[in-house]
Protein backbone atom coordinates (compact mmCIF):
# COMPACT_ATOMS: atom_id res chain seq x y z
CA UNK A 1 0.00 0.00 0.00
CA UNK A 2 1.33 3.47 -0.85
CA UNK A 3 1.71 6.39 1.56
CA UNK A 4 -1.46 8.15 0.32
CA UNK A 5 -3.53 5.01 0.95
CA UNK A 6 -2.14 4.62 4.49
CA UNK A 7 -2.78 8.33 5.23
CA UNK A 8 -6.35 8.03 3.89
CA UNK A 9 -7.07 4.97 6.06
CA UNK A 10 -5.66 6.73 9.16
CA UNK A 11 -7.74 9.87 8.48
CA UNK A 12 -10.91 7.80 7.97
CA UNK A 13 -10.33 5.72 11.11
CA UNK A 14 -9.54 8.79 13.26
CA UNK A 15 -12.58 10.66 11.90
CA UNK A 16 -14.86 7.66 12.44
CA UNK A 17 -13.52 7.15 15.99
CA UNK A 18 -14.02 10.80 16.89
CA UNK A 19 -17.53 10.79 15.45
CA UNK A 20 -18.50 7.76 17.55
CA UNK A 21 -16.90 9.30 20.65
CA UNK A 22 -18.70 12.63 20.26
CA UNK A 23 -21.98 10.89 19.47
CA UNK A 24 -21.69 9.08 22.82
CA UNK A 25 -20.74 12.31 24.62
CA UNK A 26 -23.56 14.25 22.92
CA UNK A 27 -26.14 12.09 24.69
CA UNK A 28 -25.00 13.71 27.95
CA UNK A 29 -24.34 17.28 26.79
CA UNK A 30 -25.71 18.61 23.46
CA UNK A 31 -23.42 21.27 21.94
CA UNK A 32 -24.32 24.86 21.07
CA UNK A 33 -23.34 26.18 17.63
CA UNK A 34 -22.65 29.67 16.34
CA UNK A 35 -25.61 31.41 14.75
CA UNK A 36 -25.90 30.99 10.98
CA UNK A 37 -28.62 33.48 9.90
CA UNK A 38 -29.61 31.41 6.83
CA UNK A 39 -30.60 28.44 9.05
CA UNK A 40 -32.47 30.67 11.52
CA UNK A 41 -34.45 32.19 8.64
CA UNK A 42 -35.06 28.79 7.08
CA UNK A 43 -36.49 27.51 10.37
CA UNK A 44 -38.80 30.54 10.44
CA UNK A 45 -39.78 29.95 6.78
CA UNK A 46 -40.66 26.33 7.61
CA UNK A 47 -42.96 27.49 10.42
CA UNK A 48 -44.56 30.16 8.24
CA UNK A 49 -45.21 27.73 5.39
CA UNK A 50 -47.12 25.46 7.78
CA UNK A 51 -49.10 28.38 9.20
CA UNK A 52 -50.15 29.99 5.91
CA UNK A 53 -50.74 26.76 3.98
CA UNK A 54 -47.94 27.21 1.46
CA UNK A 55 -45.13 24.83 0.57
CA UNK A 56 -41.35 24.79 0.34
CA UNK A 57 -39.56 23.85 -2.85
CA UNK A 58 -36.29 21.94 -2.59
CA UNK A 59 -33.89 21.83 -5.51
CA UNK A 60 -31.23 19.19 -4.88
CA UNK A 61 -28.89 19.65 -7.83
CA UNK A 62 -27.81 17.20 -10.49
CA UNK A 63 -25.18 15.02 -8.92
CA UNK A 64 -25.15 11.35 -9.80
CA UNK A 65 -24.78 9.11 -6.76
CA UNK A 66 -21.58 7.55 -8.10
CA UNK A 67 -19.70 10.87 -8.34
CA UNK A 68 -17.88 12.81 -5.57
CA UNK A 69 -20.50 15.57 -5.74
CA UNK A 70 -23.05 13.20 -4.21
CA UNK A 71 -21.98 14.16 -0.65
CA UNK A 72 -23.63 17.56 -1.10
CA UNK A 73 -26.82 15.84 -2.29
CA UNK A 74 -26.79 13.50 0.73
CA UNK A 75 -26.41 16.49 3.08
CA UNK A 76 -29.35 18.17 1.34
CA UNK A 77 -31.40 14.95 1.63
CA UNK A 78 -30.85 14.95 5.43
CA UNK A 79 -32.22 18.50 5.59
CA UNK A 80 -35.12 17.53 3.32
CA UNK A 81 -36.01 14.59 5.59
CA UNK A 82 -36.04 16.80 8.69
CA UNK A 83 -37.94 19.63 7.00
CA UNK A 84 -40.48 17.23 5.49
CA UNK A 85 -41.18 15.81 8.97
CA UNK A 86 -41.73 19.36 10.28
CA UNK A 87 -44.03 20.46 7.44
CA UNK A 88 -46.06 17.25 7.33
CA UNK A 89 -48.70 18.83 9.58
CA UNK A 90 -49.29 21.58 6.98
CA UNK A 91 -51.67 21.51 4.01
CA UNK A 92 -48.92 21.35 1.44
CA UNK A 93 -45.86 19.15 1.91
CA UNK A 94 -42.62 20.12 0.13
CA UNK A 95 -42.04 19.58 -3.57
CA UNK A 96 -38.57 18.56 -4.76
CA UNK A 97 -36.79 18.94 -8.08
CA UNK A 98 -33.54 17.28 -9.10
CA UNK A 99 -31.43 16.83 -12.20
CA UNK A 100 -30.41 13.20 -11.82
CA UNK A 101 -32.72 10.21 -11.96
CA UNK A 102 -31.03 8.18 -9.20
CA UNK A 103 -31.21 11.26 -6.95
CA UNK A 104 -34.91 11.58 -7.78
CA UNK A 105 -35.49 7.98 -6.66
CA UNK A 106 -33.60 8.63 -3.39
CA UNK A 107 -35.64 11.81 -2.90
CA UNK A 108 -38.86 9.82 -3.27
CA UNK A 109 -37.56 7.32 -0.71
CA UNK A 110 -36.57 10.13 1.69
CA UNK A 111 -39.99 11.80 1.42
CA UNK A 112 -41.77 8.47 1.83
CA UNK A 113 -39.66 7.76 4.90
CA UNK A 114 -40.52 11.20 6.37
CA UNK A 115 -44.24 10.58 5.79
CA UNK A 116 -43.99 7.20 7.50
CA UNK A 117 -42.09 8.70 10.46
CA UNK A 118 -44.89 11.26 10.83
CA UNK A 119 -47.49 8.44 10.64
CA UNK A 120 -48.91 9.71 7.35
CA UNK A 121 -47.50 7.16 4.91
CA UNK A 122 -50.74 6.96 2.92
CA UNK A 123 -50.61 10.69 2.08
CA UNK A 124 -47.28 10.38 0.30
CA UNK A 125 -47.38 11.47 -3.35
CA UNK A 126 -44.48 10.12 -5.46
CA UNK A 127 -44.90 13.03 -7.88
CA UNK A 128 -43.77 15.49 -5.20
CA UNK A 129 -40.23 14.46 -6.18
CA UNK A 130 -39.64 15.38 -9.81
CA UNK A 131 -36.85 14.91 -12.30
CA UNK A 132 -36.94 18.20 -14.21
CA UNK A 133 -34.15 17.59 -16.72
CA UNK A 134 -31.02 15.58 -17.35
CA UNK A 135 -28.63 18.33 -18.51
CA UNK A 136 -27.64 21.30 -16.28
CA UNK A 137 -29.70 23.87 -18.18
CA UNK A 138 -32.73 21.66 -18.86
CA UNK A 139 -32.80 20.84 -15.14
CA UNK A 140 -32.71 24.54 -14.23
CA UNK A 141 -35.31 25.41 -16.88
CA UNK A 142 -37.59 22.63 -15.62
CA UNK A 143 -37.24 23.68 -11.97
CA UNK A 144 -38.12 27.35 -12.62
CA UNK A 145 -41.90 26.72 -12.98
CA UNK A 146 -41.87 25.02 -9.55
CA UNK A 147 -40.15 28.10 -8.04
CA UNK A 148 -42.76 30.36 -9.70
CA UNK A 149 -45.68 28.28 -8.38
CA UNK A 150 -47.76 30.68 -6.29
CA UNK A 151 -48.16 28.07 -3.56
CA UNK A 152 -44.39 28.02 -2.96
CA UNK A 153 -43.33 30.41 -0.20
CA UNK A 154 -39.68 29.39 0.06
CA UNK A 155 -36.92 27.70 -1.92
CA UNK A 156 -34.08 25.59 -0.59
CA UNK A 157 -31.53 25.26 -3.40
CA UNK A 158 -28.90 22.91 -2.05
CA UNK A 159 -26.66 20.22 -3.52
CA UNK A 160 -24.24 19.89 -6.40
CA UNK A 161 -24.65 22.64 -8.99
CA UNK A 162 -22.63 24.52 -11.57
CA UNK A 163 -23.05 28.17 -12.52
CA UNK A 164 -26.58 27.37 -13.79
CA UNK A 165 -27.65 27.86 -10.16
CA UNK A 166 -27.99 31.56 -11.06
CA UNK A 167 -31.12 30.74 -13.11
CA UNK A 168 -32.73 29.20 -10.01
CA UNK A 169 -31.70 31.91 -7.52
CA UNK A 170 -32.71 34.61 -9.99
CA UNK A 171 -36.16 33.05 -10.46
CA UNK A 172 -36.51 32.77 -6.66
CA UNK A 173 -35.55 36.44 -6.20
CA UNK A 174 -38.15 37.52 -8.75
CA UNK A 175 -40.95 35.81 -6.85
CA UNK A 176 -39.89 37.57 -3.62
CA UNK A 177 -40.03 34.18 -1.90
CA UNK A 178 -37.58 33.25 0.84
CA UNK A 179 -34.56 31.41 -0.54
CA UNK A 180 -31.49 29.75 0.89
CA UNK A 181 -28.81 28.35 -1.43
CA UNK A 182 -25.69 26.24 -1.03
CA UNK A 183 -23.44 24.32 -3.41
CA UNK A 184 -20.28 22.27 -3.12
CA UNK A 185 -18.86 23.52 -6.42
CA UNK A 186 -16.62 26.65 -6.21
CA UNK A 187 -17.94 28.58 -9.26
CA UNK A 188 -21.49 27.93 -8.07
CA UNK A 189 -20.62 29.28 -4.60
CA UNK A 190 -19.27 32.50 -6.16
CA UNK A 191 -22.45 32.84 -8.20
CA UNK A 192 -24.78 32.23 -5.29
CA UNK A 193 -22.89 34.67 -3.06
CA UNK A 194 -23.89 37.36 -5.55
CA UNK A 195 -27.38 36.15 -6.31
CA UNK A 196 -28.92 34.30 -3.36
CA UNK A 197 -30.82 35.91 -0.51
CA UNK A 198 -29.24 33.58 2.06
CA UNK A 199 -26.09 31.91 0.73
CA UNK A 200 -24.31 29.15 2.63
CA UNK A 201 -20.60 29.12 1.85
CA UNK A 202 -18.21 26.16 1.98
CA UNK A 203 -18.77 23.59 4.70
CA UNK A 204 -21.91 25.35 5.99
CA UNK A 205 -23.82 23.16 3.53
CA UNK A 206 -22.80 20.09 5.54
CA UNK A 207 -23.87 21.67 8.85
CA UNK A 208 -27.59 21.72 7.99
CA UNK A 209 -28.31 18.40 9.73
CA UNK A 210 -26.79 19.58 13.02
CA UNK A 211 -28.64 22.91 12.90
CA UNK A 212 -31.94 21.11 12.28
CA UNK A 213 -31.29 18.49 14.97
CA UNK A 214 -31.22 15.57 12.56
CA UNK A 215 -29.55 13.43 15.22
CA UNK A 216 -26.53 13.20 17.55
CA UNK A 217 -24.30 11.90 14.74
CA UNK A 218 -24.83 15.17 12.83
CA UNK A 219 -23.69 17.19 15.87
CA UNK A 220 -20.72 14.88 16.30
CA UNK A 221 -19.69 15.15 12.65
CA UNK A 222 -19.78 18.95 12.83
CA UNK A 223 -17.59 18.92 15.93
CA UNK A 224 -15.14 16.51 14.25
CA UNK A 225 -15.00 18.78 11.18
CA UNK A 226 -14.00 21.68 13.45
CA UNK A 227 -11.25 19.60 15.11
CA UNK A 228 -9.89 18.33 11.78
CA UNK A 229 -9.93 21.85 10.36
CA UNK A 230 -7.79 23.12 13.28
CA UNK A 231 -5.41 20.18 12.79
CA UNK A 232 -5.07 21.04 9.10
CA UNK A 233 -4.49 24.72 9.96
CA UNK A 234 -1.78 23.68 12.47
CA UNK A 235 -0.17 21.40 9.88
CA UNK A 236 -0.19 24.13 7.22
CA UNK A 237 1.27 26.77 9.56
CA UNK A 238 3.79 24.26 10.96
CA UNK A 239 4.82 23.27 7.43
CA UNK A 240 5.25 26.91 6.40
CA UNK A 241 7.37 27.65 9.49
CA UNK A 242 9.47 24.53 8.94
CA UNK A 243 10.02 25.54 5.30
CA UNK A 244 10.97 29.10 6.32
CA UNK A 245 13.44 27.90 8.93
CA UNK A 246 14.95 25.33 6.60
CA UNK A 247 13.75 22.26 8.48
CA UNK A 248 11.84 20.98 5.42
CA UNK B 1 -36.64 -0.66 12.41
CA UNK B 2 -38.67 -3.07 10.25
CA UNK B 3 -37.08 -6.12 8.59
CA UNK B 4 -37.00 -4.33 5.20
CA UNK B 5 -35.12 -1.45 6.82
CA UNK B 6 -32.61 -3.82 8.42
CA UNK B 7 -31.94 -5.54 5.10
CA UNK B 8 -31.57 -2.32 3.05
CA UNK B 9 -29.35 -0.74 5.73
CA UNK B 10 -27.12 -3.83 5.97
CA UNK B 11 -26.80 -4.08 2.18
CA UNK B 12 -26.00 -0.37 1.80
CA UNK B 13 -23.41 -0.36 4.60
CA UNK B 14 -21.75 -3.57 3.34
CA UNK B 15 -21.56 -2.27 -0.24
CA UNK B 16 -20.17 1.06 0.96
CA UNK B 17 -17.52 -0.61 3.12
CA UNK B 18 -16.44 -2.99 0.33
CA UNK B 19 -16.10 -0.12 -2.18
CA UNK B 20 -14.16 1.99 0.34
CA UNK B 21 -11.82 -0.83 1.37
CA UNK B 22 -11.40 -1.90 -2.27
CA UNK B 23 -10.15 1.59 -3.10
CA UNK B 24 -7.70 1.74 -0.18
CA UNK B 25 -6.52 -1.78 0.64
CA UNK B 26 -4.47 -3.53 -2.09
CA UNK B 27 -6.22 -6.93 -2.02
CA UNK B 28 -7.26 -8.65 -5.25
CA UNK B 29 -10.52 -9.98 -3.80
CA UNK B 30 -11.59 -6.56 -2.50
CA UNK B 31 -10.62 -4.86 -5.77
CA UNK B 32 -12.62 -7.41 -7.77
CA UNK B 33 -15.65 -7.04 -5.50
CA UNK B 34 -15.38 -3.24 -5.73
CA UNK B 35 -15.27 -3.32 -9.54
CA UNK B 36 -18.26 -5.68 -9.62
CA UNK B 37 -20.29 -3.46 -7.26
CA UNK B 38 -19.44 -0.32 -9.22
CA UNK B 39 -20.55 -2.04 -12.44
CA UNK B 40 -23.85 -2.93 -10.75
CA UNK B 41 -24.17 0.71 -9.67
CA UNK B 42 -23.67 1.89 -13.26
CA UNK B 43 -26.32 -0.60 -14.44
CA UNK B 44 -28.78 0.51 -11.76
CA UNK B 45 -28.05 4.18 -12.58
CA UNK B 46 -28.79 3.41 -16.25
CA UNK B 47 -32.12 1.85 -15.31
CA UNK B 48 -32.80 4.83 -13.01
CA UNK B 49 -32.65 7.12 -16.06
CA UNK B 50 -35.60 5.19 -17.52
CA UNK B 51 -37.48 5.52 -14.21
CA UNK B 52 -36.66 9.25 -14.17
CA UNK B 53 -38.00 9.75 -17.69
CA UNK B 54 -41.22 7.95 -16.73
CA UNK B 55 -41.44 10.30 -13.70
CA UNK B 56 -40.99 13.32 -16.00
CA UNK B 57 -43.68 12.02 -18.35
CA UNK B 58 -46.17 11.26 -15.56
CA UNK B 59 -45.65 14.69 -13.92
CA UNK B 60 -46.33 16.50 -17.19
CA UNK B 61 -49.28 14.27 -18.15
CA UNK B 62 -50.79 15.17 -14.75
CA UNK B 63 -50.23 18.87 -15.51
CA UNK B 64 -51.97 18.46 -18.88
CA UNK B 65 -54.92 16.78 -17.14
CA UNK B 66 -55.11 19.59 -14.54
CA UNK B 67 -54.70 22.26 -17.29
CA UNK B 68 -51.94 23.84 -15.16
CA UNK B 69 -49.17 25.06 -17.47
CA UNK B 70 -50.56 22.53 -19.93
CA UNK B 71 -49.16 24.21 -23.07
CA UNK B 72 -45.52 23.74 -22.06
CA UNK B 73 -46.22 20.27 -20.68
CA UNK B 74 -47.88 19.20 -23.92
CA UNK B 75 -44.88 20.52 -25.86
CA UNK B 76 -42.54 18.57 -23.56
CA UNK B 77 -44.46 15.31 -23.92
CA UNK B 78 -44.72 15.64 -27.71
CA UNK B 79 -40.98 16.51 -27.98
CA UNK B 80 -40.04 13.61 -25.72
CA UNK B 81 -42.01 11.10 -27.78
CA UNK B 82 -40.80 12.58 -31.08
CA UNK B 83 -37.15 12.38 -29.90
CA UNK B 84 -37.73 8.78 -28.85
CA UNK B 85 -39.16 7.87 -32.28
CA UNK B 86 -36.30 9.65 -34.10
CA UNK B 87 -33.66 7.94 -31.90
CA UNK B 88 -35.25 4.51 -32.43
CA UNK B 89 -35.43 4.85 -36.23
CA UNK B 90 -32.18 6.73 -36.91
CA UNK B 91 -30.12 5.28 -33.96
CA UNK B 92 -28.67 7.66 -31.32
CA UNK B 93 -25.68 8.44 -33.60
CA UNK B 94 -27.75 8.76 -36.79
CA UNK B 95 -28.53 11.84 -38.88
CA UNK B 96 -31.95 12.41 -37.31
CA UNK B 97 -30.62 12.33 -33.75
CA UNK B 98 -27.71 14.60 -34.70
CA UNK B 99 -30.09 17.05 -36.36
CA UNK B 100 -32.18 17.13 -33.16
CA UNK B 101 -29.07 17.71 -31.05
CA UNK B 102 -27.36 20.28 -33.30
CA UNK B 103 -30.53 22.06 -34.38
CA UNK B 104 -32.54 22.22 -31.16
CA UNK B 105 -30.81 21.06 -27.98
CA UNK B 106 -27.46 22.79 -28.51
CA UNK B 107 -28.90 26.22 -29.55
CA UNK B 108 -31.39 26.16 -26.66
CA UNK B 109 -28.63 25.35 -24.14
CA UNK B 110 -26.44 28.08 -25.67
CA UNK B 111 -29.31 30.56 -25.26
CA UNK B 112 -29.66 29.58 -21.62
CA UNK B 113 -25.89 30.07 -21.21
CA UNK B 114 -26.26 33.60 -22.61
CA UNK B 115 -29.19 34.22 -20.29
CA UNK B 116 -26.96 33.07 -17.43
CA UNK B 117 -24.36 35.75 -18.21
CA UNK B 118 -27.02 38.47 -18.18
CA UNK B 119 -28.43 37.10 -14.91
CA UNK B 120 -24.92 37.16 -13.40
CA UNK B 121 -24.43 40.79 -14.38
CA UNK B 122 -27.83 41.70 -12.96
CA UNK B 123 -27.08 39.78 -9.73
CA UNK B 124 -23.79 41.65 -9.27
CA UNK B 125 -25.64 44.95 -9.64
CA UNK B 126 -28.23 43.82 -7.10
CA UNK B 127 -25.60 42.62 -4.61
CA UNK B 128 -24.80 46.07 -3.24
CA UNK B 129 -28.50 46.74 -2.71
CA UNK B 130 -29.06 43.43 -0.88
CA UNK B 131 -25.91 43.14 1.18
CA UNK B 132 -24.18 46.48 1.23
CA UNK B 133 -20.90 45.95 3.07
CA UNK B 134 -17.16 45.67 2.75
CA UNK B 135 -17.25 42.03 1.57
CA UNK B 136 -19.67 42.85 -1.25
CA UNK B 137 -17.47 45.74 -2.39
CA UNK B 138 -14.38 43.47 -2.33
CA UNK B 139 -16.32 40.80 -4.27
CA UNK B 140 -17.38 43.20 -7.04
CA UNK B 141 -13.99 44.98 -7.19
CA UNK B 142 -12.19 41.61 -7.54
CA UNK B 143 -14.57 40.49 -10.28
CA UNK B 144 -14.08 43.77 -12.20
CA UNK B 145 -10.26 43.67 -11.86
CA UNK B 146 -10.04 40.03 -13.01
CA UNK B 147 -12.40 40.74 -15.90
CA UNK B 148 -10.40 43.77 -17.04
CA UNK B 149 -7.18 41.78 -16.61
CA UNK B 150 -8.39 38.90 -18.79
CA UNK B 151 -10.83 40.37 -21.31
CA UNK B 152 -9.70 41.45 -24.81
CA UNK B 153 -10.19 45.22 -24.59
CA UNK B 154 -10.59 47.45 -27.71
CA UNK B 155 -7.63 49.64 -26.70
CA UNK B 156 -5.34 46.71 -25.81
CA UNK B 157 -4.62 45.13 -22.45
CA UNK B 158 -3.85 47.19 -19.35
CA UNK B 159 -0.34 46.00 -18.49
CA UNK B 160 -0.46 46.50 -14.73
CA UNK B 161 -3.79 44.68 -14.48
CA UNK B 162 -2.88 41.93 -16.95
CA UNK B 163 0.63 41.13 -15.70
CA UNK B 164 0.73 42.19 -12.04
CA UNK B 165 -2.56 42.68 -10.21
CA UNK B 166 -4.77 39.98 -11.80
CA UNK B 167 -2.13 37.19 -11.52
CA UNK B 168 -1.40 38.21 -7.90
CA UNK B 169 -5.11 38.08 -6.99
CA UNK B 170 -5.52 34.71 -8.72
CA UNK B 171 -2.40 33.11 -7.26
CA UNK B 172 -2.52 34.42 -3.69
CA UNK B 173 -5.90 35.41 -2.16
CA UNK B 174 -8.11 33.49 -4.64
CA UNK B 175 -6.03 30.29 -4.51
CA UNK B 176 -5.80 30.45 -0.68
CA UNK B 177 -9.52 31.11 -0.26
CA UNK B 178 -10.47 28.39 -2.76
CA UNK B 179 -8.25 25.84 -1.00
CA UNK B 180 -9.75 26.79 2.37
CA UNK B 181 -13.28 26.32 1.03
CA UNK B 182 -12.35 23.04 -0.68
CA UNK B 183 -10.79 21.67 2.54
CA UNK B 184 -14.02 22.53 4.39
CA UNK B 185 -16.13 20.87 1.68
CA UNK B 186 -13.87 17.78 1.69
CA UNK B 187 -14.21 17.42 5.47
CA UNK B 188 -17.99 17.81 5.18
CA UNK B 189 -18.08 15.17 2.43
CA UNK B 190 -15.96 12.80 4.55
CA UNK B 191 -18.23 13.03 7.60
CA UNK B 192 -21.36 12.78 5.41
CA UNK B 193 -20.00 9.57 3.86
CA UNK B 194 -19.16 8.14 7.28
CA UNK B 195 -22.65 8.95 8.61
CA UNK B 196 -24.08 6.88 5.76
CA UNK B 197 -21.63 4.05 6.48
CA UNK B 198 -22.66 4.14 10.15
CA UNK B 199 -26.31 3.98 9.10
CA UNK B 200 -27.09 7.30 10.82
CA UNK B 201 -28.28 8.78 7.50
CA UNK B 202 -30.42 6.38 5.49
CA UNK B 203 -31.58 8.12 2.31
CA UNK B 204 -32.49 4.71 0.87
CA UNK B 205 -35.63 4.48 3.01
CA UNK B 206 -34.24 2.33 5.78
CA UNK B 207 -36.30 3.96 8.53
Amino acid sequence: MNLTGIAAIIIIIVTAGLMLLFTALHLRRPPAWRDIPAFTRLRRAVGLSVEDGTRLHFSLGRSSLVTPGSAASFAALSLLQKTAELTMVGDRPPVVSSGDSSLTILTQDTLHSAYQTAGAGSQYDPLSAQLTGLTPFSYAAGAIPLIRDEAVSGNVIMGHFGPEIILLTDAAERTNAFNVAAAADLPAQAVLYASAQNPLIGEELFASGAYFNAGPMHHASLRVQDILRWLIVAALVGGAIARLTGLL
Amino acid sequence: MKLRGVITTSLAISAGLIVLLGALVPMDLLAALRTELLQWAVLVAGFAVLVGIVNLLVVHLAKIRNKKGSGYSLLLVVSLLASLVVAIFSTPQGTGSRLLFDGIIQPVEASLMALMSISLLYASMRLLRHRAGLLSIVFIATAVILLLGAAPLPFGEIDILHYVIAPFIEQVPVAAGARGILIGVALGALTTGLRILFGADRPYGGK
